[in-house]
């Protein structure tokens, strides 16, 4: 698995596509293999599902976690300096968790100054089974003006496609083709296709993009009963 | 059609469009934000109006006029913003226009918080504004739910003339689930006409008159009877519910929109320990389904009634009229935009079976 190399890896896409899975993922995966990392959850648009919420996961799994605003709970976005370090902190890696769509990446302009000093990956994550998400011409129109908005371009594409509890190996390999043909005409790498950990064995070898197993971290309340302690046993603990 | 990931506010706002709604007046507030956006992006392309209000009163008054008129309207907003539009709702009632009304709840009393919360059942079910007036409220349980009521909630309120509210807790607005979109879009030249509404006489009838004001008493009380009468009506045949493993259950649990889910969960986990736990859920919150809470609650098997709820207790209220005193009833809940895990939730059912 090869893993983020630059000092800065900013997340964005539409929202809804799954970014902030995706980005609590990789933040536990590349503090695993021993690097330096820390995740800000720099989602200025919604206060529900942040990557914020899974904080103790993050943390015990040795990840930084920065946030916006009062502990992310608060409707009002703000952005509290100690944000800043992590561009002069360079043996730290960090991932930028963007909230949704191109009014979601408009914070970055205020990091302007800072991110023309850094090395950074900017990757957008698409998932085929949302409805504004289905074709190339929709993909192309929102990661152009989430370029326009955060003055930065796109180096990469991350394929989340699913169906929440309904995603088969079928909706799966389906993403993974179309991410493929998405990242032709747009001309973009395909970083990664993410598929959930119960899929990677079955679809291993049967992928464009290099699989990335995911394990659900933003999971619904009613679905910690599933849970058997793991990482949400500190949740259950009464 | 294959199955699409929506988040529950667009899937409002999309379902609204697909039933016909073509005018939908609103503000803004978390968390339900994304319908006015949605509807901005997406009723000028069907050739509807999208208007931000100055205010939830302005928009519960522009739903007022625009169903005077014959449109089919909607408004939705977040617990605050619906008690803002209770002077209006009340006077929507007593005008008897159909409107379709939306509350994505968060934590009360006053600006409360941001995160889901149920304390509005009152306000809802027992009506914020003044007068004998009653409005028809689902409580959709997931977004498939939420969609597939859509096109009911129009055409209810359509056909009784009256406000039909959808109320659902933060986190169904904000959750994404997969949805199938069911039912063809409604098109707007098969809707039944409304000849009541004030649309222009044209010099060919007498002028419409659409008003809720009623200075003689006699007037009054019969406009108040006929109402009434309504609603005994809507009481008698629009009452909807869900059962899940209620019979023979040893405990029902009561619940309606996420915390249904949780009983779900909390159930399974009872399982495990051999206690039989089944869910009734009201899909209606008005009506409600009294007399099938009672069946399932009576059952020889049954030994408790817990209603799960976030809020401090207001289900509760029904719960008890529903089963007459014939179990005992407990409540377990959370208030203020804190969501109970189904390990509480099960704890609490423990408690109520004495284990």
């Amino acid at each position: 698995m090869i893993l983020p190399e630059k000092q800065i890896t900013i997340i964005s896409g539409h929202y809804g596509t799954g970014k902030t899975e995706f980005a609590v993922n990789l933040a536990i995966r590349m503090a695993g293999s021993n690097r330096q990392t820390a995740l800000v959850d720099l989602d200025i648009i919604n206060p529900y599902f942040r990557s914020y919420e899974r904080c103790r996961e993050l943390e015990s799994a040795g990840v930084k976690v920065y946030v916006t605003s009062n502990q992310g709970t608060m409707d009002i976005p703000a952005l509290p300096p100690d944000i800043m370090s992590i561009f002069v902190n360079a043996g730290q890696q960090s991932l930028i968790d963007l909230g949704g769509d191109p009014v979601g990446a408009r914070v970055l302009g205020y990091y302007r100054p800072q991110l023309e000093q850094v090395d950074f990956d900017f990757w957008f994550v698409i998932n085929q089974r949302r409805p504004e998400n289905a074709t190339v011409e929709q993909i192309r129109h929102c990661l152009q003006l989430t370029e326009a908005m955060s003055g930065r371009k796109v180096t990469g594409l991350i394929n989340n496609t699913h169906l929440g509890r309904e995603t088969s190996a079928e909706v799966l390999l389906q993403g993974d083709m179309f991410a493929a043909s998405v990242a032709a005409e747009l001309n973009l790498p395909l970083i990664y296709t993410t598929v959930e950990r119960k899929f990677a064995a079955e679809l291993s070898g049967h992928l464009i993009g290099t699989l990335f197993p995911i394990d659900l971290y933003m999971i619904k309340p009613w679905e910690l009963s599933e849970e058997k302690g793991g990482h949400f046993a500190w949740l259950l603990e009464k | 059609m294959a199955k699409e990931l929506w988040k529950g506010n667009e899937a409002i706002a999309e379902a609204a469009i697909r039933a016909g709604c073509r005018c939908y007046f609103g503000y803004p507030i978390t968390p339900q934000s994304e319908i006015p956006e949605y509807m901005s992006l997406h009723m000028p392309k069907v050739g509807g109006i999208f208007l931000q209000s100055e205010s939830e009163v302005a928009a519960i008054n522009m739903v007022y006029g625009a169903s005077g008129a014959g449109a089919r309207v909607m408004t939705s907003s977040s617990s605050p913003g619906v008690s803002l539009k209770q002077e209006g709702i009340s006077y929507i009632c007593s005008a008897e226009l159909p409107a379709v009304i939306v509350n994505v709840m968060r934590g009360g009393p006053g600006l409360g918080t941001i995160q889901p919360a149920q304390g509005d059942y009152f306000q809802a079910t027992r009506g914020g504004g003044h007068g004998d007036y009653r409005v028809i409220v689902f409580a959709p349980a997931n977004i498939q739910e939420v969609v597939d009521l859509m096109q009911d909630s129009f055409e209810l309120a359509d056909k009784y003339r009256m406000p039909v509210m959808m109320i659902m807790d933060g986190m169904i607005g904000q959750m994404m689930e997969p949805v199938e979109w069911k039912k063809p879009a409604v098109k707007l030249e098969d809707l039944p006409a409304k000849p009541w509404a004030t649309t222009g006489t044209k010099g060919m009838r007498a002028p419409n008159v659409i008003n809720s004001l009623f200075i003689d008493p006699n007037a009054s009380n019969d406009h108040n009877m006929r109402l009434h009468a309504k609603y005994q009506h809507i009481i008698a045949n629009e009452q909807r519910y869900e059962t899940a493993e209620t019979e023979d259950a040893e405990l029902i649990f009561v619940a309606f929109g996420t915390p249904a889910r949780l009983a779900r969960a909390a159930a399974r986990l009872l399982e495990e320990e051999g206690i039989k736990a089944g869910v009734f859920r009201p899909i209606t919150i008005w009506p409600y389904p009294y007399d099938a809470l009672y069946e399932a609650a009576a059952q020889d098997s049954v030994k408790a009634v817990v209603t799960v709820e976030m809020n401090t207790g207001q289900m509760i209220d029904d719960v008890r009229i529903a089963v007459r005193g014939c179990k005992p009833v407990s409540f377990v809940g959370q208030a203020g935009g804190r969501v109970p895990t189904p390990q509480e939730v099960a704890a609490a059912a423990r408690l109520a079976l004495g284990r």
